[in-house]
This record gives C-alpha cells, sequence and structure tokens, in this order.
C-alpha cells in the first residue's frame, strides 16, 4: 500500500443507527487511506450492510459523523455520494437489463460529467483496456454473464473517477478465475490510490488482499486487524467470538444404493433469459452428497425446477426415484414420495413472505399436523418452536413472519424445516449463502448427519470451498451442460474451475456412465 | 370497391384512430414507467365531458380541449397519489378510477345531452393535401389529428433519443436500481402518470368535440380499454401504437362500409368488430410468453416504496 499523505479518505466517527427492535449500528468508528483495501467483516446482521448504506448515502445515521477527505460531510442521498467520489457495487446488481452497457453507465452520470468525457463509448473502451475488465460499450446487459455484469458496475464507478468503491460480497457469484481477474482490477485501483471497502465472508480471500480489516459483531467494532498477519481461523474466531470449528475436514463416505437418477434430461429455456439444459444424465446414491458447482445462471434454476416438479413439462422417463420414473408427478406428489427441497430463493419459493414461521412449516409438513380435515395447531406450533431452538433461529417466536427474518436466520428455518421431514431424497440449492460462519456450522452438520442416516442429497452451490467440505462426489455445469461426476478427493479446486468455465464442453463424450464404473 | 371508396374508408379510420391513438401514446409512457393505469376509460370519459361542457360554455372549441387536458390530469393525479404515494394496488386503483369517472361524468353531463356545439373544422394543408390518395387519407384532417401525428413523432423521439427515454425506461425497467443510482423514482412515475392523464383527456375531448360533437352518456365505449389493448399489441413500440390505431380504426367502421355495400349482416354484430379483434390480438400476442416477458417493462404493476429500501 503507497501512502499518498496523512489525510484519511474516509473516517467514521460513531456511526449509530437503530432500527426498530435491533441496533443496527453502535458507535461504529472506521478510518480508511487512500489506495487502502480495508475489509469489513461480520456475521450475518452484524450491520456491515447499514455501515455501507450509511457510507453511500442510502441510510440516515440518528448519530455520528462522517469525514471525507478531512472534510466533514453529510451524505443525504447516492448523488452525493458519487458527486463526493463514492461508488458501490451491490451484492444483487444494480443495472438495467434491457439497456446497452453505455446506456448503463450513461444513466449514473450528470450532463456535465458527460460533457466533460465527449464520447462515451470510447472512454469505456479505454477504461476496459486500461484496468483488464473486457467490457463492451454496445452489448446488452441481458447478454452478459455475472461475472461481465459486475465489470460493468466497476466500471461505472471507474467511468466517474471513483475515489472510494465499495463492494458487497462481490466474489459470491464468480468463478475463481473470475475471482483472480477482480483482485487484479482492485490492485490496480489500490495502488493508484483508490480506497477500497470489501466486505466478504469469505476470509480467505480477505487475507489474500485486503490491508487492514474491521470486524463487526452485534452492530459493534470489535475488533481490527492486518489480514496479512492473521489466518482464516484466527479471523473466524474474531468474528464469532467463542469458538466456532472452521474446516474440519468432513469424512467422505460412499453412497449405498443409486436412489435417484437423472436421465438423458434435455429441456429447452422457458424464460427469455433462462438456461436450456442439454443431456443431463447422473445418479445420486443413499448416503452421499453429490455437490454440482457453477456460476449462477448456468442452468442451476431450471435444474431446480424441473427436479422439484415446480417445472411441469414432463420429459418421460428423465427423473426416476428408487426406479420409479417420477417426471410426470407434481411437486407435492414428489414430496409424498419422500423428496424434500430447499431452493435458492427463500422469500417466495422456500417461504411465503407474509406468513407466520408456524404456518410456513405446515406448508411442507401437512402430514402428520392435521387431523380429520383440521389443522392441529397447538402441535404445529410445539414443533415449530423447538425447529426455532435446534437451529437457533433468530427471530420474535414461532408467529414472526417470514419476511421479518434476516436472510441468513430464515435460511436455516427453511433447512430446518426440510430436514425434519426425513427425506430420502434432499434437493438443496446454495445452503448456506448469506449465512453466517456459526450458522453454517450447523448447518452443514445437519446436513452431514442426515447423509449418515442415509439420505441421498444433492447440493448445488456457488461456494466452491463449501463443495469440497461437504460433497462426496462433484460436478459442475456450465451453459445447461453437466461435467463429469467424479469423488471429491480425486478432483481439486482448478479442474471444478475450468468446468465451471466450460472446458468439457464439446469433449463428445460428456457421459457420465463412464464415470460410473471409474 | 373503387379507390374513391378506399380513400374514405382510410380517412375515416385516421379520424377513428385518433383518439386510440391520444390514450394509447399516454398508457404507454405509464407503462414504460412501471405503472399500469386501467383508469383510461373513466378519465376519457371525464376529460369528453368537461371539454364538452368548456366548449358549450365558452364556444371555444380550443379551450373545451385545454378544459379536458387539466381534467385528465386531475384526474391521474387521484390515481398517482393513491398509488405512488399511499402503495395502493393499481390494478383495483385503476378499476376504481374507471367506475368513478364513469358515474360522475355521466352525473355532470346530464344537463347538456343531446346539445351540439360547433367542434373544430378541418384544415386541409396547402400542398400536402394534394398529393394523391395520401393527402386526402393524412392531410385534410383537423387540427387535433395533426396534434397526434407530431405527438407520436415527438415521443418517438424523446423515448428512444434521449436521456429523459432512458431515465424512463430504467425506472420501469428496475426501480430499485434507478433509485439506488439516484434517479428520483416516484417523480418520474408521477409526472408519467400525469402525463397519461393528460392524453386521455384530449382523447376524451377528440370524441366530444370532433368525432361526434356532443355528449353523451358513456360515449367513449370502451375506447380506454382498447388502448390497454393496444399497448399490448404494439409491444410497448411507439412507431406500432400508431399503426395499431388506425388498425384498430379500420375494424371500428368496418360496420359501416359493409353496410353500404349491401351485405345483410345484423349491424349489432359488426359493430362488435373492434372488440373481437382486441381479444383476437391479446391471444396471439399472449401466446408467446417467451416475447412478452422481453418486451414488457419488468415492474409494471408492482409497488415501488424507496422508504423501504433500507
Amino acid at each position: 500500500m503507497k501512502k499518498y499523505n496523512l489525510v484519511s479518505r474516509l473516517e467514521l466517527t460513531n456511526i449509530t443507527k437503530q432500527y426498530p427492535g435491533c441496533l443496527a449500528n453502535d458507535n461504529v468508528s472506521l478510518t480508511l487511506m487512500p489506495g487502502e483495501i480495508h475489509a469489513l467483516l461480520g456475521e450475518n446482521g452484524a450491520g456491515k450492510s447499514t455501515l455501507v448504506k450509511t457510507i453511500y448515502g442510502v441510510v440516515a445515521p440518528d448519530k455520528g459523523d462522517i469525514i471525507w477527505n478531512g472534510k466533514e460531510v453529510s451524505i443525504k442521498s447516492p448523488s452525493v455520494a458519487r458527486d463526493l467520489g463514492i461508488g458501490m457495487v451491490f451484492q444483487h446488481f444494480s443495472l438495467f437489463e434491457t439497456l446497452t452497457v453505455s446506456q448503463n453507465i450513461e444513466l449514473c452520470l450528470s450532463k456535465a460529467q458527460l460533457n466533460e468525457i465527449g464520447d462515451l463509448g470510447e472512454r469505456i473502451t479505454k477504461l476496459s483496456e486500461e484496468y483488464g475488465l473486457n467490457v463492451k460499450p454496445s452489448r446488452y446487459v441481458h447478454s452478459l454473464s455475472i461475472g461481465e455484469r459486475q465489470r460493468v458496475e466497476i466500471m461505472r464507478c471507474l467511468v466517474q473517477s471513483v475515489k472510494l468503491l465499495i463492494l458487497d460480497e462481490p466474489t459470491s457469484v464468480l468463478t475463481p478465475q473470475e475471482v483472480s481477474g477482480l483482485f487484479d482490477v482492485l490492485r490496480t485501483l489500490s495502488n493508484e490510490g483508490c480506497s477500497i471497502l470489501f466486505i466478504s465472508h469469505k476470509l480467505h480471500e480477505v487475507t489474500e488482499i485486503c490491508h487492514k480489516a474491521t470486524i463487526l459483531r452485534g452492530g459493534k467494532v470489535v475488533d481490527t486487524c492486518i489480514p496479512q498477519d492473521e489466518t482464516p481461523a484466527s479471523i473466524a474466531k474474531m468474528m464469532v467470538g467463542d469458538l466456532a470449528e472452521q474446516d474440519a475436514g468432513y469424512a467422505k463416505k460412499e453412497g449405498t444404493v443409486s436412489i435417484f437418477n437423472i436421465e438423458d434430461l434435455s429441456l429447452p429455456a422457458k424464460q427469455p433469459f433462462g438456461t436450456a439444459l442439454k443431456n443431463l444424465s447422473f445418479e445420486l446414491k443413499s448416503g452421499e452428497i453429490l455437490g454440482i458447482a457453477g456460476v449462477a445462471g448456468n442452468g442451476q434454476d431450471e435444474l431446480m425446477a424441473i427436479i422439484s416438479g415446480e417445472d411441469e413439462r414432463t420429459v418421460n422417463n428423465s427423473i426416476s426415484l428408487d426406479g420409479a420414473d417420477i417426471s410426470h408427478l407434481h411437486a407435492g406428489e414428489r414430496r409424498k414420495l419422500g423428496m424434500a427441497y430447499v431452493p435458492e430463493e427463500r422469500l417466495g419459493r422456500g417461504a411465503v413472505p407474509d406468513m407466520s414461521l408456524t404456518e410456513n412449516t405446515l406448508l411442507t409438513h401437512s402430514e402428520g399436523f392435521i387431523k380429520n380435515g383440521l389443522v392441529d395447531w397447538p402441535s404445529i406450533k410445539d414443533y415449530t418452536s423447538k425447529l426455532i431452538a435446534k437451529y437457533k433461529v433468530k427471530c420474535h417466536g414461532e408467529f414472526s413472519e417470514a419476511k421479518s427474518l434476516s436472510g441468513g436466520n430464515l435460511q436455516k428455518f427453511i433447512m430446518g424445516r426440510e430436514i425434519g421431514q426425513n427425506p430420502k431424497v434432499l434437493i438443496c440449492a446454495h445452503p448456506t449463502w448469506g449465512v453466517d460462519v456459526g450458522a453454517a456450522l450447523a448447518i452443514h452438520q445437519a446436513l452431514l448427519e442426515l447423509r449418515d442416516k442415509g439420505a441421498a442429497i444433492l447440493l448445488i452451490s456457488e461456494d466452491i470451498d463449501e463443495l469440497f467440505l461437504l460433497a462426496d462426489r462433484m460436478a459442475a455445469v456450465c451453459d445447461g451442460y453437466l461435467s463429469p461426476v467424479v469423488k471429491t478427493e480425486n478432483t481439486n479446486i482448478d479442474q471444478i474451475g475450468q468446468w465451471m468455465a466450460g472446458t468439457f464442453i464439446g469433449n463428445a463424450s460428456v457421459s457420465n456412465k463412464q464415470e460410473t464404473t471409474a | 370497391m373503387d379507390s374513391d371508396l378506399i380513400v374514405q374508408i382510410l380517412f375515416a379510420a385516421v379520424k377513428t384512430g385518433t383518439p386510440l391513438l391520444f390514450i394509447a401514446l399516454g398508457e404507454v409512457i405509464c407503462e414504460k414507467s412501471g405503472i399500469l393505469n386501467l383508469g383510461q376509460e373513466g378519465m376519457m370519459l371525464m376529460g369528453a365531458v368537461v371539454g364538452f361542457l368548456a366548449a358549450y360554455g365558452t364556444g371555444s372549441a380550443g379551450l373545451g380541449v385545454l378544459a379536458a387536458m387539466i381534467m385528465g390530469c386531475i384526474m391521474s393525479l387521484i390515481f398517482a397519489v393513491l398509488v405512488l404515494h399511499l402503495g395502493a394496488n393499481q390494478v383495483a386503483t385503476g378499476l376504481a378510477l374507471t367506475i368513478f369517472g364513469t358515474g360522475l361524468s355521466a352525473f355532470i353531463g346530464s344537463g347538456v345531452v343531446g346539445q351540439t356545439i360547433q367542434g373544430f373544422q378541418p384544415i386541409a394543408i396547402p400542398l400536402l393535401s394534394d398529393i394523391p390518395f395520401i393527402g386526402r387519407i393524412l392531410f385534410s384532417h383537423d387540427i387535433l389529428v395533426y396534434t397526434s401525428f407530431a405527438m407520436t413523432f415527438i415521443l418517438m423521439f424523446v423515448v428512444y433519443k434521449t436521456r429523459i427515454g432512458l431515465t424512463l425506461t430504467a425506472v420501469g425497467e428496475n426501480p430499485h436500481a434507478a433509485n439506488a443510482i439516484g434517479i428520483k423514482v416516484l417523480r418520474v412515475r408521477y409526472l408519467a402518470v400525469m402525463f397519461g392523464g393528460v392524453m386521455a383527456g384530449i382523447s376524451g375531448a377528440y370524441m366530444s368535440l370532433v368525432y361526434t360533437p356532443m355528449w353523451v352518456e358513456n360515449m367513449t365505449a370502451g375506447r380506454g380499454w382498447i388502448a390497454l389493448a393496444l399497448v399490448v399489441f404494439a409491444s410497448w413500440r411507439i412507431g406500432r401504437i400508431m399503426l395499431g390505431a388506425y388498425l384498430f380504426g379500420v375494424a371500428s367502421i368496418m360496420h359501416l362500409v359493409l353496410q353500404g355495400l349491401g351485405w345483410s349482416i345484423s349491424p349489432n354484430l359488426l359493430a362488435m368488430l373492434p372488440y373481437v379483434a382486441t381479444v383476437i390480438v391479446m391471444v396471439i400476442i399472449s401466446a408467446d410468453k417467451f416475447k412478452e416477458k422481453l418486451l414488457a417493462p419488468r415492474s409494471l404493476g408492482k409497488t415501488f416504496d424507496p422508504r423501504q429500501m433500507a
């Protein structure tokens, strides 16, 4: 890190923000020097998002000062933040899909800025070459991959000569290769004096590129450190407080009998921006976890929908359970046969936002809680409160609305609800996405326990570390194709990363039948 | 059919299509901002009755149009406050606005039913109106028809070529993202809804001042609804709205033409043509879900409240 001068880029003092029922930020102070890459760490609900939203002018703090380049400022809106030179790349991208890259960037610029720039397309091309972003101004955003979209967002900040770039979990959607590309860009920016505030759950990334880290817990700053001097485990310890065991290296198991089979499944895309599934075949055995890696939008959602029965199109004999074809059965009938699902979208698919947790439990557990056609409320309420306690779901009680829970807590609840059905086959997408270290551990253990009881688990995730941790066998999807399936101990992150990028496609013999004999 | 008859049919189609063009242009701008206003019929009727009353009282058709524009704007403001400010459901509020406008227009217009006024007179544009066929079809109309031509081209330019159009599209596509980059989403939507109201007002005035210069209860006869279908038919593209409006114009006058040619079909059946055409077009368009999703503004009909962002 180069030191340009002694004036800090950004200084926060005693930022406090109270939400109803929750103190999101409690006297948070933080200093950021020019060119510094600063990590903001903490579990879910620790107050990271609130803090960056305060800096970007989306949230108004109740108390506290913001000092920008030595001067006190009041950031009332994102446009004020941008005028100061603060740019933010959101976790859920804020791009307009039906517009071009160039139009998307133009929308963020004032007339004066546009005049100054002159030819915007030229400027984008030039910056794109300078930073290796590889962004073409005339492309429509809906035709871009997730990684490319992220680069468009970064470009949007660069065009405005940003002095502080805030990135909210930027790597959660990227392939390992894309991550290293992003880090190169960030390092270049840092060398030019741009400060970077980096939120991440992935600790090895933090130790790799961040100069400093601030750790939040319960809205308070609990620690700061120089990540290079620490290990992921020691940082995790600071985040969680009490010791959570990281990376236990769970024992791998071999499945027993084949229970769930996908046979030569091809399916055209249903949505305009969807992915068609192409000749997918794999088998899932009892007592194993099969992990499917892949960058978001490569067919995972479509695969999930056709397996769960949510996509009602039937491809005869493509899906079978216990040897019987179930491809014509609808979602409810498949559940009755012992399948359970944890979809990616928690609110809306995994749970009904406006219904209480108790009612949401009833949705997938109707058997046993309905007697003579009547709902047995006391026992379902009882069951729900046990779920809440077992998975340490933070909420006001079993009658909290699903939408009032934070993403991680709702995820714990949904995982618990589905595991609690003792399914024969559990299909599970991104089980710990956005979930903090402690909760992730609880979910991992629940999944392993379920596997050891003999259930077959299909794990679809973008978190490649997690797949290596949990899965007994692995594969990757790219553009609707499935790579060969291999035992986890026989592969490595490089190979899976390349498969995620599609290197296996075109190898005419992408057939998983050969693998089963291997 | 001789060429004279064809010219007459097409001339009448432009005339009949003009109120549809006005109201559909207003609605497409409104929908591009992500707001579905089903109150078109109500706003149009209020525009028609107020326009007629003002023209009847002052003797000036121009003042009539102005009054109708203001009335349309007021109606759309009621909708905008309920939907944008108070977060009411767009479909329910729009339907309520139509029912409200239908009733209120009948009430305040009851005293002038059957009265007639001097509407706008046709102005043949020198030179242009001398072009064979085209001149008589397009350039021998009244001032409002020419206004609708101009409006179409102005809107095409504004929506597709300017920053204003880009902002409008962005808001309709993803209001959350638009808010995050500092666009005032509600302000854009207020303006778009009000523009829709003004256009519905003019459209109503065209009915009561030009098309049939008189006021009759419920005289718009579902044109507000046809306009909503027209926007989907045109897949939210302005040039196609003009084309669609005139096609519906042809469908609307077909029953007169066919009767003129001596067909012995019940005129009541033939008068259904534009509505049947609407249903058929909607079925065809909706059959291709893929395309519809690609073209429709993404946030159409969804409530957006910037206060719930954090």
